[in-house]
C-alpha cells in the first residue's frame, strides 16, 4: 500500500483526477468516447508523445531541455521511408534500430555541445532544431523523395504500427516498457539519482564528485534515441511521411512534461507524471471536438492546462516551504 | 596533544603552492603539513587565502605551481571526485545541499549503498543516516526533503557526509559559524574522535577560543602567504596569534569616535515575516551606528531586506522620520532616504560587466538624465566625485567593475548608494572578503558618515567589527531579537550568548 502510494504521489493523482473529469464529461456528451475502440485510440495517440515526454523529462530533471526532438523525429521518420525505398523488404527490427541509432547520434551532438562545450541547452537545441530539420528537407530534395506512402513500406512494418497484442496497441506496450525501464533507472540507480542531484543544485553536484557532464550527455543521448524511435513509430502508424513530420512537436512535449509535474528548473518530477501529462493533453485534444469546441481552440486549451499546472505547482510549493520552515522552528523551540 | 617528536609520514603535504586569479595572487608559495591524528588550525583574516587553499585541497582548483603529496607520494586532484577518492572530505562554509532530495540522499549522493542489481538500497541508506545523526547527536529525519532545513542542520548533513565517506583528510571550513555552543561542542567531540582514529583535520574558524580548545597546531595565512607554519598551539598566545593574522594591533582597526546622536530616524516596530523573523522592533538615531549581530541564518539580512522593501513582510511597520514606508517597495524606501548595501556585492550590489561609472549611477539615474535619456557626462562626473571621495583605486572609470579588487568593488557599491544622499544607511557585511587596508578605510568612512549625522545599521558576522564600530548592538537568534546591548554592555561573550540563544 505504501509502495503504491509512493508510486502515485500527490501530483500523479492530480493528473489522474483531471483525466477522469475530462473522460466523464466527454462520455456523458458522447458515450462512444469510452468505447473499447475509443480507449484504444486514446492510448495509441498518446504513446508517441509519451515516449518523447519520457526522454524530455530525464533532461529537464537535470535542468536541461531538448527543443530538437521534433526535428529528430522528422529525420528518423524520413529515414524509415528511405530504407523501404531502397529495399522494400527491410526487416522491421532493422528500421527500428536504425531510427534509434540516428536519434542517438543527434542526441550525442546536442549533448557534446552542452556537456563539453558548455553552451546552454536551450540555445544548442534551438539551433539543432533548425539544423536537423534542414538536413531533413535537404535529404528529401537531394533524393527527390518528397513523400513516402504506405504502399512503399513493407506490410509487416505497417502492421507493427497499427497492431495490438491482447487488445493493447503495440505502440502503447512499447511506451509502457520504456516508461517502466526509465522510471526504474531513475529511482534505483545511482546514476539516476545523480540526475536529480545535478538539476537540484549543479554546484553541489560537482562538489559531491558527480560526473555531471557525462550524466547530462547520456541524458541527451537517451532523449535523442527516444525521439528517433518516435519517428519510426510515427512512420509505421501513419503510413505516410514527408520531411515535415514532428514539426512543432517539441512544444507539445514540454507542455506534457510540465503538466506532468516535472519542475522546469530541474531536481524533481517523474517520468510517470510526464507520461500521464501526455495522456491528459491527448485526451483533451480528442475530447474537444466531441464537446463541440472548434478545433482552433485546441492549442489555447493546451496552453491553459499548462498555465494552470504551473500555478498549482507554485502554490503547493509555497505552502510546502512555509510548512517545512514552521515544522523546523517548532521542533527547535 | 603536541606534535610527536618523530613525526610519521604526513597524510597530506602542500609544498610551495601558488595560485593566482587573473591579477590577484591568492596564494604565494604556501606550505602545509597534516599529520595523522592531529587537528590543525588554519587561521587568517577574510581574504587571506584560506578558501583558495581549501579549494585546492578539495580538488576544486588546481595550483599554478607547487606540489601536493598524499602520504608522501606526489598527487594532484583534477576534480572534487578525485579528491574524494583519495579520502579528502571538505565541509564547506556554505552548505551545499540538494534541496529537492531527501536528507539521506544528500548524505550518500554518489556513494549510495547498493543491493542486488546495482539498485540503491534505500532502507540501508536511511538506516545509516539515522545512525550517523544519532552519533552526531542531532536527530534529523533522513526521509524529509532538505529544503527548509536550518543552516545548522545543513552543516550537520555536511559532516555526516564526511563521516559516511570514511574520509582520512577532513577540512572543516568554519563549521561552527552557524552552530549554537552546544552543537559546536558536539562537533568538537566528533572531530576529536576522528583524529584519534588516525584522520587529519584542518579546522578553520574565526573564533580563537575554539582553535585553542580543539587544535594541536596552527598555520596562519596573511595576504596569501604563510606567516606562521604549523606552530604548536600551546606555544603561541592569543595576542601573538591575532598579530600574525592581522599584521598590526587590533585596536587600530576601528576609528575612535564619540557618537553624538540625535532624533530617531529609522523606527521598526513589530516587523514580522512568518517563518523567517518575528516581532522585530528597534530604532536607529541620527549619527548612530547600530550593529546587528547574530549567527548566519538568524535572519539579520532578511530583516534588512524587509526594512528596505525587497522582501515583503506580514506585519509591523517601518517608519523613516515618522513616515511609514509601504511594505515591499524599495523605490519608496530609496525616495525616503534609505540605502541598502547588500551582503553579496557580486550578486546583488554590482553589475560586474558594466563600467564603474555605469554602476555608480544606477541608483541615481534620474539625477543624471534629462528627459529620460542618461547623460554620459553627468554620469561620469557623479562617478568621478565619489571615486575621489572614497579613494577608489582603479584604472579608467569606464573599466568594468569586475576588474577591481574586492575592496574597491565595495567602494563602488558604497559610492552608488551614498550618491543617493541617504539619511539611513543599511550595510550588510561591508567588509567581507576585502583586505585589511580596505577594511580600515571602510570603517573610517562609516564612522565619518555617522559623524555627519547619518543613521547606520551595520550587519556583520565579524564580532570584532560589530563591537568596534557600533554604538549599540542588537543580537538576533532564530528570527528574533534576543538582546539590545549598549556599547559598554556589548562584549564578545554577551553577544555570543544571545546569538546562540543560550538560556539565561
Amino acid at each position: 500500500m505504501n509502495r503504491l502510494r509512493a508510486l502515485f504521489s500527490g501530483r500523479e493523482m492530480g493528473i489522474v483526477g483531471a483525466l477522469i473529469v475530462v473522460v466523464v464529461v466527454t462520455t456523458t456528451v458522447n458515450p462512444s468516447f469510452l468505447s473499447a475502440q475509443g480507449i484504444h485510440d486514446l492510448f495509441l495517440n498518446a504513446s508517441i508523445i509519451a515516449l518523447l515526454a519520457i526522454g524530455q523529462t530525464v533532461l529537464v530533471i537535470t535542468r536541461n531541455i531538448d527543443l530538437s526532438v521534433g526535428s529528430v523525429m522528422g529525420l528518423t521518420a524520413f529515414l524509415s521511408g528511405q530504407l523501404f525505398i531502397n529495399d522494400h523488404g527491410t526487416p522491421v527490427i532493422l528500421v527500428l534500430l536504425a531510427g534509434i541509432a540516428l536519434g542517438a547520434v543527434c542526441g550525442a551532438f546536442n549533448g557534446a555541445l552542452v556537456a563539453v562545450a558548455k553552451v546552454p541547452a536551450l540555445v544548442v537545441t534551438l539551433g539543432t532544431l533548425y539544423v536537423f530539420r534542414g538536413l531533413d528537407y535537404g535529404w528529401a530534395t537531394a533524393t527527390g523523395v518528397q513523400q513516402v506512402n504506405a504502399d512503399q513500406m513493407s506490410p509487416s512494418f505497417l502492421a507493427f504500427g497499427s497492431g495490438s497484442l491482447l487488445g493493447v496497441p503495440n505502440l502503447t506496450i512499447l511506451a509502457v516498457v520504456v516508461l517502466a525501464g526509465t522510471a526504474y533507472a531513475l529511482h534505483n540507480w545511482r546514476s539516476g539519482r545523480e540526475l536529480y542531484a545535478i538539476g537540484s543544485n549543479p554546484q553541489a553536484a560537482r562538489l559531491a564528485g558527480i560526473p555531471a557532464g557525462r550524466r547530462v550527455f547520456t541524458a541527451f543521448v537517451l532523449s535523442g534515441s527516444l525521439a528517433g524511435l518516435a519517428g519510426v513509430l510515427h512512420a509505421s502508424y501513419f503510413g505516410t511521411i514527408n520531411a515535415s513530420v514532428g514539426n512543432g512537436r517539441e512544444l507539445a512535449v514540454i507542455a506534457a512534461v510540465v503538466v506532468g509535474g516535472v519542475a522546469i528548473f530541474g531536481g524533481s518530477g517523474s517520468v510517470l507524471g510526464a507520461a500521464l501529462g501526455a495522456l491528459l493533453l491527448t485526451t483533451i485534444t480528442s475530447a474537444l471536438p466531441i464537446l463541440g469546441v472548434p478545433a482552433f481552440w485546441q492549442r489555447a486549451v493546451d496552453g491553459a492546462a499548462l498555465l494552470l499546472a504551473i500555478s498549482l505547482d507554485r502554490a503547493v510549493m509555497l505552502r510546502l516551504a512555509t510548512k517545512l520552515r514552521e515544522q523546523r522552528s517548532a521542533s527547535r523551540a | 596533544m603536541a606534535a610527536p617528536a618523530h613525526p610519521p609520514t604526513p597524510l597530506l603535504e602542500l609544498r610551495a603552492v601558488s595560485k593566482s586569479f587573473e591579477a590577484v595572487r591568492a596564494l604565494r608559495e604556501v606550505s602545509l603539513t597534516l599529520y595523522p591524528g592531529e587537528v590543525h588550525a588554519l587561521a587568517g583574516e577574510n581574504g587571506a587565502g584560506k578558501s583558495t587553499l581549501v579549494r585546492i585541497i578539495g580538488g576544486e582548483h588546481r595550483p599554478d605551481s607547487g606540489q601536493l603529496l598524499l602520504s608522501g607520494a606526489p598527487a594532484g586532484f583534477s576534480s572534487p571526485r578525485e579528491a574524494q577518492h583519495h579520502g579528502v572530505a571538505v565541509i564547506h562554509q556554505e552548505p551545499t545541499q540538494f534541496p529537492d532530495l531527501s536528507v539521506a540522499e544528500n548524505v550518500f549522493m554518489g556513494r549510495q549503498p547498493l543491493r542486488s542489481g546495482r539498485r540503491v538500497d534505500r532502507r540501508e541508506m536511511n538506516k545509516r543516516s539515522s545512525e550517523l545523526f544519532a552519533q552526531l547527536g542531532v536527530p534529523i529525519d533522513p526521509l524529509r526533503p532538505t529544503r527548509g532545513l536550518s543552516i545548522a542542520d545543513q552543516q550537520i548533513i555536511e559532516i555526516a557526509k564526511a563521516l559516511s565517506a570514511d574520509a582520512r583528510i577532513i577540512v572543516m571550513d568554519e563549521p561552527t559559524a552557524a552552530l549554537s555552543s552546544l552543537e559546536a561542542d558536539r562537533l568538537f567531540g566528533v572531530a576529536r574522535k576522528l583524529a584519534e582514529g588516525g584522520a587529519a583535520l584542518l579546522f578553520i574558524s574565526h573564533r580563537l577560543d575554539e582553535m585553542y580548545t580543539l587544535c594541536d597546531r596552527v598555520t596562519v595565512l596573511r595576504d596569501g602567504a604563510v606567516v606562521a607554519a604549523g606552530e604548536v598551539m600551546a606555544d603561541i598566545d592569543q595576542d601573538a596569534l591575532v598579530r600574525r593574522m592581522v599584521g598590526r594591533p587590533v585596536d587600530q582597526l576601528f576609528p575612535q569616535r564619540e557618537a553624538t546622536t540625535g532624533d530617531e530616524i529609522l523606527v521598526v516596530e513589530g516587523l514580522t515575516r512568518t517563518g523567517v523573523f518575528n516581532d522585530i522592533s528597534f530604532s536607529v538615531r541620527r549619527g548612530e551606528i547600530v550593529g546587528l549581530a547574530g549567527l548566519v541564518g538568524s535572519g539579520r539580512s532578511e530583516v534588512a531586506r524587509a526594512v528596505f522593501g525587497i522582501d515583503p513582510h506580514d506585519g509591523g511597520s517601518v517608519r523613516v522620520r515618522g513616515v511609514e514606508l509601504p511594505a515591499g517597495n524599495p523605490r519608496a524606501a530609496i525616495d525616503s532616504g534609505v540605502a541598502l548595501v547588500p551582503e553579496d556585492r557580486r550578486e546583488q550590489g554590482l553589475i560586474l560587466e558594466l563600467s564603474i561609472e555605469r554602476n555608480a549611477s544606477l541608483a541615481r539615474l534620474k539625477a543624471v538624465s534629462g528627459k529620460g535619456i542618461v547623460s554620459r557626462s553627468a554620469e561620469r562626473s557623479l562617478a568621478r566625485e565619489w571615486a575621489d571621495r572614497l579613494g577608489l583605486k582603479s584604472g579608467a572609470l569606464s573599466d568594468p567593475v569586475a576588474t577591481l579588487s574586492g575592496g574597491n568593488q565595495q567602494k563602488v557599491v558604497l559610492g552608488k548608494w551614498l550618491a543617493t544622499e541617504p539619511s539611513v544607511l543599511i550595510v550588510d557585511e561591508p567588509t567581507r572578503g576585502i583586505d585589511i587596508g580596505a577594511k580600515v578605510e571602510v570603517h573610517t568612512l562609516l564612522s565619518d558618515l555617522a559623524a555627519q549625522g547619518m543613521a547606520i545599521l551595520l550587519i556583520s558576522s565579524e564580532l570584532p567589527e560589530v563591537l568596534g564600530m557600533a554604538d549599540r548592538v542588537l543580537v538576533m537568534h532564530e528570527g528574533r531579537i534576543t538582546a539590545d546591548l549598549s556599547k559598554n554592555e556589548a562584549s564578545e561573550e554577551a553577544v555570543m550568548y544571545a546569538a546562540t540563544g543560550s538560556a539565561a
